[in-house]
């Protein structure tokens, strides 16, 4: 049986492979790499459009197999993930997606150089979105991994290695051959596979207990083996005061993260204009928290028909509680139907991982390319070239990624998210916060709010439980926990914002008000817009 | 919502004198708003020379004023009641379970209901701020779009 879903779910992954190789192959026909073209995808699709891509960026495996995994886990304690992914998105949409679309052109660091001394800002912010994004392509790794170690029969560890290699050389692939265009194709492709995954279970869950949500939710409680606990928060973060602040950390990260997310950034690049830019932000919201609210009903699902017990059995971090749940609602293990429906949801799971991991892979190469090099070569460079840059930093990108992506096999994937947006709300944030509304902000401002919220929150995570120092974390064998939190956000986001004051309220140059002036007409009307 | 943007927001905006009277002043387009007639005093060619000066001339211009009023007047109010709800509502998680694991209506608790408002007013907001935007600001943020882009045209930088 396990022969069976396995066959089963590597031939639709390989059509996955196939239809994406395909769209990267017909896009990439006849266009030979203009930056516009290859950041920005011709800056030509619709709302629609980029809502789906965006949505598709967004709904990683973290989410799909993490959070529901957590909830099954924890019930009402994960569920807190899924509320702040979704609320994060009002920060986007009210007080960033317009604003940078109207700004920037190909980057996070675009907006905020415009108003600065170009050079410094944009070795800062290309520094930190390029921490932010590895971070998080760590987390999809992992998740690659798992789903793969489930699928093979949990043993093989050099499946599991070649998985993450195979994954690694697919995103490199489509990100140097197919630039933007092609991603944004196969996001589309994929967060129409997984809302299709995601309704389908959904439906199954609630057609298991005739719509009843109280005795899913009831019965969820009982094979959880907490009771009504399983439905109040209190399982994961309620213990002791560090895991309560451990919990508001994480919760600050995750409303404040996403619009510091240079993958989510640059999407707003690809639409015309920022009206554009808000309505897909808005398609993208409504796909975001439906498919939300079904992963709520999966993770409880989960725990109610599979159980809690059995998932934590099959991955510790619960990270393979949907597809488990999938084998149940088809008929159970044996079944025809409990194959067919595991096999089709890992490789929608695996579909989302390649396509996030090539979502994340293109905006480094942004950074490193657009940010990094642009920052440091002589002037008067060819814009082709910065496209080599950028293709090949892809291909650097990626082995970086797979070989973290290797080290960090054990811990759960929404949690390594968690990581990845704290660094973005601690470092990217503030330094864009400040130049879209601030008038006083200067050079140095920028520089230190970026290097201000980098550095703690990368230094509190090495020093905090999740690297050392406890029987779960990286490297158990040694001890340098001195920071209690497993995620740094509580401490480093608001250092980000204190150092980004300071260095301004301290620099020697007066702000610019001309440069002022240009940001905020340009980012609230859109003249001079790319 | 706010109530400027209604009738008169149709009715100013065909009339606009920097395409008539390129000397007479730049793009302020509304007479409607009593806002022009000082802005017309202005000698134009002065501004022809940087974009900086233009950027400048045009921040300080009412029209850009009003547009920037009217989203913030929305934004501030509305990005600080979420993050405060947002919040309120991961503090109580974390430390009040009691009161979260207070039974309301069959197996759903406070905790489940909050959680699933934090849903509803998500969307909420993002239908009031997506209305709000089209029907108060994006016309006239338009408008000073090209106006700002003609009049940088020719101008150095």
């Amino acid at each position: 049986m396990r022969g069976d879903h396995q066959t089963l779910a590597l031939l639709l992954f390989s059509v996955f492979v196939a239809v994406t190789l395909g769209i990267t192959t017909w896009v990439s026909r006849n266009r030979q790499g203009s930056a516009e073209e290859f950041y920005a995808g011709g800056r030509l699709f619709s709302p629609m459009e980029n809502g789906f891509a965006i949505a598709g960026d967004y709904m990683s495996a973290a989410s799909f197999l993490g959070i529901s995994g957590l909830i099954a886990l924890f019930g009402y304690d994960g569920m807190l993930y899924s509320v702040g992914f979704l609320v994060a998105w009002l920060v986007v949409l009210l007080l960033v997606a317009e604003l940078v679309r109207n700004c920037g052109r190909f980057t996070l660091a675009d907006v905020v150089a415009a108003r600065m001394a170009e050079r410094p800002v944009r070795t800062a912010l290309g520094t930190s979105s390029v921490t932010v994004s590895v971070l998080y392509l760590v987390a999809q790794m992992v998740g690659a991994g798992s789903l793969v170690a489930l699928l093979l029969g949990g043993t093989s560890d050099t499946a599991r290695s070649w998985t993450v290699v195979g994954v690694g050389a697919l995103m490199v692939i489509y990100v140097s051959l197919g630039g933007m265009r092609a991603t944004t194709w196969i996001q589309i492709v994929k967060a129409v596979l997984l809302m299709a995954g995601a309704v389908a279970l959904t439906v199954l869950v609630l057609v298991r207990f005739h719509g009843d949500i109280n005795a899913l939710l009831t019965s969820a409680a009982e094979r959880s083996g907490k009771g009504t606990d399983f439905l109040s928060p209190g399982l994961r973060y309620g213990g002791s005061w560090t895991a309560r602040f451990d919990f508001i950390s994480l919760g600050l990260a995750l409303v404040l993260g996403t619009a510091g997310l240079p993958h989510i950034l640059s999407r707003f690049y690809t639409v015309p204009t920022a009206r554009a830019a808000r309505r897909s932000v808005v398609w993208s919201i409504g796909l975001i928290g439906s498919f939300y609210l079904m992963t709520i009903v999966l993770g409880f699902g989960a725990a109610a028909l599979v159980g809690s017990a059995d998932v934590r059995a099959s991955n510790a971090s619960g990270n393979t509680a949907v597809p488990l749940l999938a084998l149940v609602l088809g008929g159970g293990e044996g079944s025809t139907g409990g194959t067919v429906l595991f096999a089709v949801v890992a490789a929608i799971a695996f579909a989302t991982i390649l396509a996030v991991v090539a979502g994340i892979t293109l905006a480094s190469s942004a950074s490193v390319a657009h940010d990094l090099y642009a920052s440091f070569r002589r002037p008067g460079g060819k814009q082709r070239s910065e496209v080599g840059v950028a293709r090949v930093a892809a291909a650097g990108i990626g082995v970086v990624a797979i070989g973290l992506g290797l080290l960090a096999q054990n811990l759960n994937v929404a949690f390594l998210v968690g990581l990845a947006f704290a660094v973005a709300a601690s470092a990217n944030l503030p330094a864009l916060l400040y130049s879209l509304f601030w008038r006083n902000f200067t050079t140095r401002g920028a520089v230190w709010a970026v290097y201000g919220g980098l550095l703690p929150a990368v230094l509190l995570v090495l020093l905090s439980p999740v690297v050392s120092g406890s029987p779960t974390s990286l490297f158990p064998g040694v001890d340098l926990a001195l920071f209690p939190l497993e995620n740094p956000g509580l401490v480093s986001i608001p250092a980000g914002f204190l150092a980004g004051w300071i260095g301004t309220v301290t620099s020697p140059e007066p702000p610019d008000p001309a440069k002022h002036a240009e940001t905020e007409v340009r980012s609230l009307t859109g003249a001079g817009a790319a | 919502m706010e109530k400027e943007a209604g009738p008169g927001a149709a009715a100013m905006r065909i009339d606009d004198p920097w395409y008539e009277a390129p000397d007479s002043g730049w793009g302020v387009p509304d007479g409607a708003r009593a806002i022009a007639a000082d802005e017309r005093s202005v000698p134009v060619e002065q501004y022809r020379h940087s974009a900086a000066e233009i950027y400048l001339e045009v921040q300080r211009s009412p029209a850009f004023r009003e547009v920037r009023r009217r989203y913030r007047r929305f934004v501030a109010p509305a990005a600080a009641l979420f993050m405060l709800w947002y919040l309120a509502y991961v503090i109580v998680a974390t430390t009040a379970h009691d009161l979260m694991a207070r039974p309301v209506v069959g197996v759903l608790n406070v905790a489940m209901l909050a959680g699933l408002g934090q849903f509803l007013t998500t969307f909420l907001l993002t239908w009031a701020y997506a209305r709000h935007a089209r029907l108060h600001r994006d016309r006239d943020a338009l408008e000073l779009r090209w106006e700002t882009q003609e009049m940088t045209r020719g101008a150095g930088r």
